[in-house]
């Protein structure tokens, strides 16, 4: 069996003190235990970003990509070998800004992979501008007169575009997202964990304290998952396009928003019905066929 | 006078939608079924319905290398092919038109020394029972019967051309055919000096073009994932893998952009299967920053870089070799890559077998430089020899005898700078692909000796990939020669026709000048396969003794001369250069070889 250590590498992580990426890390490691998973049974995918740092972190296979482009490698890493279980990692402006149409495009194409999304509406690593998620009004680096866009709705954009498995958790409650990525990793499709992580070095609004006042639980609400209405009404409630105000009043839901059963993209492949494209044997191909066809 | 027997250049024009694409490629097959040889090339605008498209089959008993720009018997389904291409026919050439048409009802040809065929193609078309766009049919026919060619092989190739179509289409075309055919033989026999003698043949041939040779070079070296993004000229190689990806268990995915395309790919190298993509420069330059990636992190890939001219959008549906530099610079850094350039279709399949190996033993992206001409001119060659090929996939380590969670160093320094693999999934093999700089297993590392040592050790590589390459040049023609034509890419085969036409005198003329005599100027030709790493001893051996040298490229500054120039020190002065979408033909470098 393995143990959460198993899971962690020689290098300790260099986030900020009190930093959101501790309770995805640790979530992580948890999800992976619980499932009794070992670390050479996983690929981790990663972006760029403070999120994509957890790659030196987390002892598993990993990819640490491009900037906005881990969707693209896992989803090949997938369909090539799909006995492997395929956890993707990104922030919000990697998955969201410059990575947003391969997020879309993998949730209608329902590869079987796990999404799990640092979103804390900054961008961090490069300290502290404007993010796709960012409140509308909001101050940065790079609106210093506040942020004249809405904020992107990923969970609402999820559920339209095809995900089958949508999730909203906050890094400061492990033990539930804990639950949602093990949900996620054992759904069959493409899940999104959106993932509430407080910047505590940039991002002076959306702080622990102010996610803490506002989230809540669906599950305790009896949300019903499979009710894409409610799902929808729920994605509704949070973020509004209301100028950041401290004073208002929003209600945050958390958990599973949505969850659907669809095919995935590799049930509908007969070349790897058999055995994953990794091992198929590759000597002795004969092309003749295909240059009977030219003669 | 050359000879008529058995060498015609024929070509057909009309709008797109109006089967000229069939046409082509049916009196193609009927002539490779006479055991004859031939060479087709298409013009074609971008775009679906109308514009003026041309198909054109040179046809010879011998091999025969490229195209031509002299025509002999030209057929216009519409007006513009009189308006574009009548100045290309040689005397004594042919002209077919459509007297159904009204623009062509009254033509008139005021040259008087090519002799005309009207024919009112789609009241015969429509007769015979079929509808306008059968015209093609008719036409084909009518040309091969003017040469004298048995309509027998028409009769089964439109079977097996239309045979997806039902019964029906079939007997309608065959039809169409016929009747085209006998209103020649009626109305024209003897009145066309050009004679299609068919050589049966016992040996097995291949019609292919430069994307399908790429496409089945990669299935026999065991393609598994290939991802691509439409775009002309590439979208063909997609296209055939597609269609073949249940029978050969590979996955062709479609994606949506070319940036996902290219990480897809060195993703899947990552995941342990032979992976590729295909492209033209505008999609190659979404790649560029992926390209890098695959070097970084030592995953292979293979990049079929299919050009067309540009820059933006360019000329979508023509041909150009402007990209050469560009495979050899894109992406951010130093790291090390593989540029082939095969010169024909029996080239792109060997040399895309070849990447995938090169890919797998040294870790890193192969780029397979081809382009539009080559791409879809389309090439009569015996059936493709597989026996000697071999897989070869390069080190993988074994890592059995480690702790199942352990970090395996997938990045250790070697004499060759080829770390061995591990497949992801092995218990003991555990380590990261990173885009950062990193350590042997792969966790980040931003201290100097390693930066160091990791650089060393990539670009270590290429010092070794020579040997993988035993004929990263060819030299044909004499070993002395008065002058050496140098180039890469698809001129070879224009460059090739042309030295034949300088060896066998007397010239032909192009329409309107003299006759030339070739004067028995020994010429010899250098073709660059490996553009990186440069063959810098093979190519400047060569070109330092050569007596006078001239570079053909198809783009505008010679990039390939500034290449030698920078590696070999070599300048060579005496330059064609062709950079208005079409192909260099082998008329151009006749002439320009006599010029100097």
């Amino acid at each position: 069996m393995s143990t959460t250590k198993d899971f962690e590498t020689k290098q300790f992580p260099t986030w900020c003190p009190g930093c959101g990426d501790f309770g995805i890390w640790t979530a992580l490691k948890n999800a992976f235990v619980a499932q009794g998973l070992e670390p050479h049974q996983i690929v981790t995918v990663f972006g760029i970003g403070c999120s994509g740092n957890m790659a030196s972190f987390l002892n598993t296979y990993g990819f640490h990509g491009l900037h906005g482009r881990s969707i693209p490698a896992a989803t090949a890493i997938k369909l090539a070998n799909n006995k492997l279980q395929v956890v993707t990692v990104g922030g919000d402006g990697d998955g969201y800004g410059i990575g947003l149409g391969h997020t879309i495009h993998a949730m209608r194409r329902n590869v079987d992979m796990t999404y799990v999304v640092h979103d804390n509406q900054i961008y961090g690593l490069t300290k502290g501008q404007a993010s796709p998620t960012s409140e509308k009004g909001v101050t940065t680096k790079s609106t210093p007169f506040g942020l004249i866009e809405t904020p992107l709705d990923p969970i609402a954009m999820a559920i339209s575009v095809g995900a089958t498995y949508v999730a909203r958790g906050f890094a400061g409650n492990t033990k539930q997202l804990t639950e949602l990525i093990v949900g996620a990793m054992k759904h069959k499709g493409f899940a999104l964990v959106d993932v509430l992580q407080p910047c505590v070095t940039f991002n002076h609004h959306n702080t622990f304290h102010w996610f803490y006042d506002r989230v809540y639980e669906l599950e305790k609400e009896g949300h019903n998952p499979k009710d894409k209405q409610a799902a929808w009404t729920r994605a509704m409630e949070w973020p509004t396009p209301l100028k950041i105000d401290e004073s208002r009043v929003d209600k945050i839901p958390t958990g599973l928003f949505y969850v659907e059963d669809r095919a995935t993209y590799e049930d509908e492949l007969p070349q790897i019905a058999e055995k994953p494209l990794v091992e198929h044997p590759l000597d002795n191909i004969d092309i003749t066929p295909l240059m009977e066809t030219l003669s | 006078m050359e000879s008529k027997i058995n060498n015609l250049n024929w070509k057909i024009g009309g709008e797109a939608g109006y089967g000229i694409a069939s046409a082509g490629e049916i009196f193609t097959y009927a002539c490779a079924h006479g055991g004859l040889k031939t060479f087709t090339y298409l013009e074609y605008p971008s775009l679906i319905r109308g514009g003026h498209n041309t198909y054109q089959v040179l046809v010879r008993e011998n091999n025969v290398q490229s195209h031509s720009a002299r025509v002999d018997l030209l057929v216009a389904l519409h007006k513009q092919a009189i308006d574009k291409n009548l100045n290309e026919l040689v005397s004594g050439g042919g002209l077919i038109f459509d007297v159904d048409n009204s623009k062509m009802a009254d033509f008139k040809c005021l040259r008087q020394d090519i002799h005309c065929f009207p024919i009112p193609l789609e009241t015969l078309a429509k007769q015979a029972g079929g509808e306008k766009v059968m015209r093609n049919m008719v036409a084909v026919a009518a040309s091969l019967a003017l040469v004298q060619f048995p309509f027998a092989y028409l009769t089964e190739l439109i079977t097996r051309v239309f045979s997806k179509k039902g019964e029906k289409i079939v007997e309608l075309n065959i039809a169409a055919a016929k009747a085209g055919y006998d209103y020649v033989e009626q109305n024209f026999a003897g009145k066309f000096g050009y004679k299609l003698q068919i050589k049966p043949e016992s040996g097995k041939r291949l019609l292919i073009n430069g994307n399908e040779a790429i496409a089945m070079g990669a299935i026999k070296a065991g393609l598994k994932f290939f991802a691509a993004y439409p775009m002309t000229p590439a979208s063909s190689i997609m296209q055939y893998l597609a269609n073949n990806e249940r029978k050969y268990n590979l996955i062709v995915k479609q994606t949506e952009d070319e940036i996902a395309a290219m990480n897809m790919i060195v993703g899947a190298g990552f995941a342990g299967v032979r992976t590729m993509t295909a492209t033209s420069g505008g999609g190659f330059a979404l790649m560029t920053e992926a390209l890098g990636l695959s070097a970084m992190v030592e995953s292979p890939t293979v990049i079929a870089l299919v050009q067309r001219p540009g820059p933006a959008t360019g000329l979508p549906t023509w041909t150009e070799q402007g990209d050469l530099r560009f495979a050899l610079h894109a992406a951010q850094g130093d790291f090390p890559r593989v540029v082939l350039a095969p010169g024909d279709p029996e080239e792109c399949f060997y040399m895309t077998f070849q990447a995938f190996n090169i890919a797998d033993k040294y870790q890193l992206p192969v780029i397979i430089l081809s382009d539009k001409y080559l791409a879809e001119a389309r090439q009569t060659l015996p059936y493709f020899e597989t026996s000697d090929l071999k897989i070869e996939r390069g080190g993988w380590a074994n890592v059995s005898g480690l702790g199942a969670n352990e970090r395996f160093d997938r990045y250790v320094d070697t004499p060759t700078g080829v770390s061995p693999r591990v497949m992801p999934g092995t218990p003991g093999g555990v380590f990261i692909a990173n885009s950062d700089e990193h350590e042997l297993d792969g966790l980040d590392n931003e201290e100097a000796e390693n930066r160091k040592m990791m650089m060393d050790k990539k670009m270590r590589k290429l010092q070794f990939i020579k040997n993988d390459m035993p004929e990263p040049v060819k030299l044909y023609g004499p070993k002395e020669a008065d002058v050496t034509i140098v180039g890469w890419g698809s001129t070879k085969g224009p460059i090739l026709e042309a030295m034949k036409m300088i060896e066998s005198e007397p010239m032909k003329a192009k329409p309107g000048t003299e006759t030339r005599s070739g004067s028995g100027t020994r010429v010899n030709f250098l073709q660059i396969k490996l553009l990186s790493p440069f063959p810098v001893k093979e190519v400047d051996a060569i070109l330092r003794q050569a007596k006078k040298r001239v570079l053909v490229e198809n783009n505008f500054s010679g990039q390939l001369g500034g290449l030698i120039r920078e590696k070999t020190g070599i300048d060579i002065t005496e330059k064609l250069l062709k950079y208005d979408g079409r192909p260099i033909h082998p008329e151009e470098v006749v002439d320009k070889i006599q010029s100097i």
